[in-house]
C-alpha cells in the first residue's frame, strides 16, 4: 500500500513544486526537504527525524523553509527525493537505508544540491552520510537486560540482516554476557520495519519461549505493549515510549538528529557545506539513553557508569577479545574493533546460538 | 511448558486470523455480487483509527467497534456511489477509497497517536475457559473473534440457503439477465457495498482496539490486501475464507515461532513459508476440480449501466 501512498505523494510535491532545479541566491530562505520511510506518527524513527526538522525550524528561523515527504517506499524513492530536488529546496536528507542508491542517483542529476543520507555508506561530492553508534546505547541496554533477567534469556525482534542492526545485536549480546557469561539471545527476523501486529506476534513467540526482557530493532510500540501486558520488560526503540509501557520500559535508544541537521543547514547557507561523514555517539548526543526505569537503583547506577565510560571513550562496546559464532577471534585482547569492521558487521559474536539470515 | 507454547501459538493464530477473516467474509459478499471493491485497505485502517479515536472519548469498546464499522460504511457508501451508482470504474474508485482512506485516517487519528487504552476484554465463561488445552483457545477470546467465526457461517447460509442470497449471486454471475428479470441490480449491489465496507472498518477497529491496542498511521501493514487475495485464493466461499484466513495467519505466526524456537531453518525459506503454503494451496484447490473454468463471479468488475 505504501507504494501507492508515496506515488501519490510524489505526484502531488511534483505538481506543487514545478520543475525548477534552482540554485540559492544569497539572503534567500534555504528550503530544506525530508524523505521519511515512514509515518512522521510513528513516534519512533522517523518522528524522530521530524523533531530535528521542527528544531531546525525554530532555530534558524526565516532563514529556512522546511518541508517533508512521509510513508516513502523504499523501493519507489527516487521520484519522491527527485520532487524534492526539483521544487526548489537546497538541502535534501533522506533518511533511510534504502533511500542509498536513489539519493545517488539523483543527486548525480542536480550536482548543486546538498544531500545527505542517513545510515549509508556511500558518498558523492554533493553527497553526505551520517549516522549514529546506535551501537553504543545497545550496549548498555544488553547489560541492563543481564542484570535483570531471571530466566537468562532475551528476545531480540530485528527488521533487516544490515549491518546497523547486526551490529545492535552484537553490542546488545556483548553487553549481556559482560554480566552474565551464560545469557541466551533468541532473534526473530520480522522482516519490516513498521507492522505492529507482527511486531506483536513477535513479542509473543520470544516470550513464549522464555525471554523475560525483548529489545527491538523495528518502529512500533506493539512489542513493549506485549511486555506491558504479560509483566515482562522491555526497551524502547528511536524514542522514548514511555507513554506506552510505563512499567515495561528499562529505557529506550532515542536517536536525537538536532544538532546534526541544524549544523548542516547552517553549512549550506555559509557556503562551508562539504561532503562529509558523520558517526556520532552517546559522547556526540547523537545517541541518548532515555531515563532508566524499572530497574533497582544499583542496576540504574551502574548502566549511568557504563554510559559514561561509553562516552568518554575508557569503554568500547566491541573491545577484544571478540569471538564470532565458530570462535575466530575477529579482535584481539586489548584492541577495538575498527570503524569499517563495524560498519559492515555481517556475523553474530560467540554465544548467539541462530543463524544469521543473508 | 510445550503445551503451553502450543496453546500460545493456537491463540495467536486465531487472533492473527480474525481481521483477515472479517475483512474478506465481507469482500466475499461484495464480490459475490459482482463488484471488485480494492478500498478494502483503507476502508480498515479508517476504520481502525475511527473505532480507536471513538473508544478513546466515550470509553467503551464496543461503540468504538460500532464506529469503526460506521467508518468503513460511510467510505464504502462513496465508492458505491461512484462505482454503482455513477458506474466509474471499479479498479480506478476502489483504488482511491484506499489512498483516501489512508489519508483521512491520518486526520481522524492525529491527536490519538501515543494514547493507550486496555485492549478488548476476552469474554471468559467461568469453568469452561479453565479446561486444560482447548479451554482458553475457544472460551478465552475476545468478542471479535467470536463475530468473525459467526459471520462464516451466517455468510454461508445468507449466500447458499436464502433467496436473496440467490439473488446476490445471481446479479453477480450476469448483471443483464437478471436485470431483465426486474430484479433490482443496482440496490443489491449498493447493499453489498456497504455490507463489505462495514466489515473492512470492523476488522480495522479490531486491530486498534484489541490485536494492538493502540493507533498508530497505515497499522494495517497491507492486511486489506491479503484479505483480497484471500478471497480469491476461497474461490468466493465463506467457510473456505475462513479455513484460508487460519493459513495465513498461521503461516506467519507459525514461523516467527520457529525462529523464536531456534529451530533450524534459513530465515528466507521461514519468510516464504506463508506464500509457499498459498500455492500448495492454490494447486491442490485446481487439482480437486474436474469441471474447469473460472470460479469468479462471472461479472465480477464489470461496470453495470441500465439502460444501454
Amino acid at each position: 500500500m505504501r507504494i501507492v501512498q508515496g506515488t501519490l505523494v510524489a505526484v502531488l510535491a511534483l505538481g506543487i513544486g514545478g520543475a525548477q532545479a534552482q540554485e540559492k541566491k544569497p539572503g534567500e530562505k534555504l528550503k530544506v526537504g525530508f524523505v521519511y520511510v515512514g509515518p512522521v506518527a510513528d513516534y519512533g524513527y522517523s518522528y524522530q527525524h521530524d523533531q530535528s526538522r521542527k528544531a531546525l525550524a525554530a532555530a534558524l528561523g526565516d532563514k529556512v523553509e522546511t518541508s517533508f515527504l512521509e510513508n516513502v517506499p523504499e523501493a519507489d524513492s527516487e521520484r519522491s527525493i527527485e520532487s524534492l530536488a526539483r521544487s526548489g529546496h537546497g538541502l535534501i536528507f533522506t533518511t533511510s537505508f534504502g533511500f542509498m542508491e536513489p539519493t545517488l542517483k539523483v543527486a548525480k542529476k542536480f550536482p548543486k544540491l546538498k544531500f545527505e543520507h542517513a545510515t549509508g555508506y556511500k558518498r558523492a561530492a554533493n553527497v553526505s552520510t551520517y549516522s549514529a553508534r546506535f551501537y553504543e546505547g545497545r550496549y548498555v541496554c544488553g547489560e541492563i537486560a543481564g542484570r535483570l533477567s531471571k530466566t537468562g534469556t532475551l528476545g531480540y525482534i530485528a527488521s533487516f540482516p544490515i549491518p546497523e542492526v547486526v551490529s545492535g545485536i552484537n553490542a546488545f549480546m556483548l553487553g549481556a554476557q559482560s554480566v552474565n557469561p551464560n545469557i541466551k539471545l533468541k532473534i526473530v527476523w520480522v522482516n519490516t520495519w513498521f507492522d505492529p501486529g507482527k511486531e506483536a506476534e513477535a513479542a509473543k513467540a520470544l516470550l513464549a519461549q522464555g525471554a523475560d526482557i525483548l529489545s527491538q530493532h523495528t518502529d512500533s510500540a506493539a512489542p513493549l505493549q506485549e511486555a506491558e501486558k504479560q509483566g515482562k520488560l522491555a526497551f524502547g526503540q528511536s524514542s522514548d515510549q514511555m507513554r506506552f509501557a510505563p512499567r515495561a520500559q528499562l529505557t529506550s535508544i532515542v536517536d536525537d538528529w538536532d544538532g546534526y541537521v541544524i549544523g548542516e543547514a547552517k553549512a549550506v547557507l555559509d557556503g562551508t557545506w562539504k561532503s562529509h561523514d558523520t558517526w556520532g555517539g552517546i559522547k556526540d548526543g547523537m545517541v541518548v539513553l532515555a531515563p532508566f526505569a524499572n530497574m533497582p537503583d544499583d542496576v540504574k547506577a551502574k548502566a549511568e557508569a557504563t554510559k559514561k565510560a561509553i562516552a568518554d571513550g575508557t569503554l568500547h562496546p566491541f573491545h577484544g577479545p571478540v569471538y564470532k559464532q565458530d570462535g575466530t577471534e575477529v579482535v584481539k585482547a586489548g584492541e577495538n574493533a575498527p570503524d569499517p569492521m563495524i560498519l559492515g558487521m555481517n556475523w553474530y559474536v560467540k554465544g548467539i546460538g541462530d543463524t544469521l539470515p543473508h | 511448558m510445550s503445551l503451553d507454547i502450543l496453546q500460545m501459538v493456537l491463540v495467536t493464530i486465531v487472533a492473527a486470523a480474525t481481521p483477515l477473516m472479517i475483512a474478506a467474509l465481507g469482500e466475499v459478499v461484495v464480490e459475490r455480487a459482482g463488484v471488485l471493491n480494492l478500498g478494502v485497505e483503507g476502508m480498515m485502517v479508517l476504520g481502525a483509527a475511527t473505532g480507536f479515536a471513538v473508544a478513546v472519548e466515550t470509553g467503551s469498546t464496543l461503540v468504538g467497534a460500532a464506529a469503526g464499522a460506521g467508518a468503513g460504511l460511510a467510505l464504502s457508501a462513496l465508492f458505491g456511489l461512484l462505482t454503482v451508482v455513477l458506474s466509474a470504474n471499479q479498479v480506478a474508485s476502489g483504488l482511491a477509497m484506499t489512498i483516501l482512506g489512508l489519508g483521512l485516517s491520518g486526520l481522524v487519528g492525529a491527536s490519538y497517536v501515543g494514547l493507550k487504552r486496555a485492549p478488548a476484554p476476552h469474554l471468559d465463561l467461568p469453568g469452561l475457559t479453565d479446561l486444560p488445552g482447548i479451554g482458553r483457545l475457544v472460551f478465552g477470546q475476545d468478542g471479535f473473534v467470536y463475530f468473525a467465526f459467526a459471520l462464516a457461517a451466517g455468510g454461508w447460509w445468507f449466500l447458499w440457503r436464502t433467496r436473496t442470497g440467490l439473488i446476490l449471486r445471481a446479479i453477480g454471475d450476469d448483471h443483464t439477465a437478471t436485470h431483465a428479470l426486474g430484479l433490482q441490480v443496482r440496490t443489491v449491489r449498493f447493499r453489498a457495498v456497504l455490507f463489505g465496507g462495514a466489515c473492512a472498518g470492523l476488522a480495522g477497529a479490531y486491530l486498534s482496539l484489541s490485536y494492538t491496542p493502540f493507533w498508530a498511521p497505515a497499522m494495517t501493514a497491507g492486511r486489506g490486501w491479503i484479505a483480497l487475495a484471500l478471497v480469491v485464493f476461497a474461490s468466493w466461499r465463506p467457510l473456505r475464507v475462513l479455513a484460508g484466513a487460519l493459513l495465513f495467519g498461521g503461516a506467519t505466526v507459525l514461523q516467527l515461532n520457529a525462529q523464536a524456537a531456534g529451530i533450524g531453518l534459513p530465515g528466507q525459506l521461514l519468510s516464504a513459508l506463508p506464500y509457499l503454503a498459498t500455492i500448495l494451496a492454490l494447486v491442490l484447490l485446481s487439482l480437486g476440480r474436474r469441471q474447469g473454468g473460472s470460479l469468479a463471479p462471472a461479472s465480477l468488475g464489470r461496470v453495470f449501466t441500465p439502460h444501454r
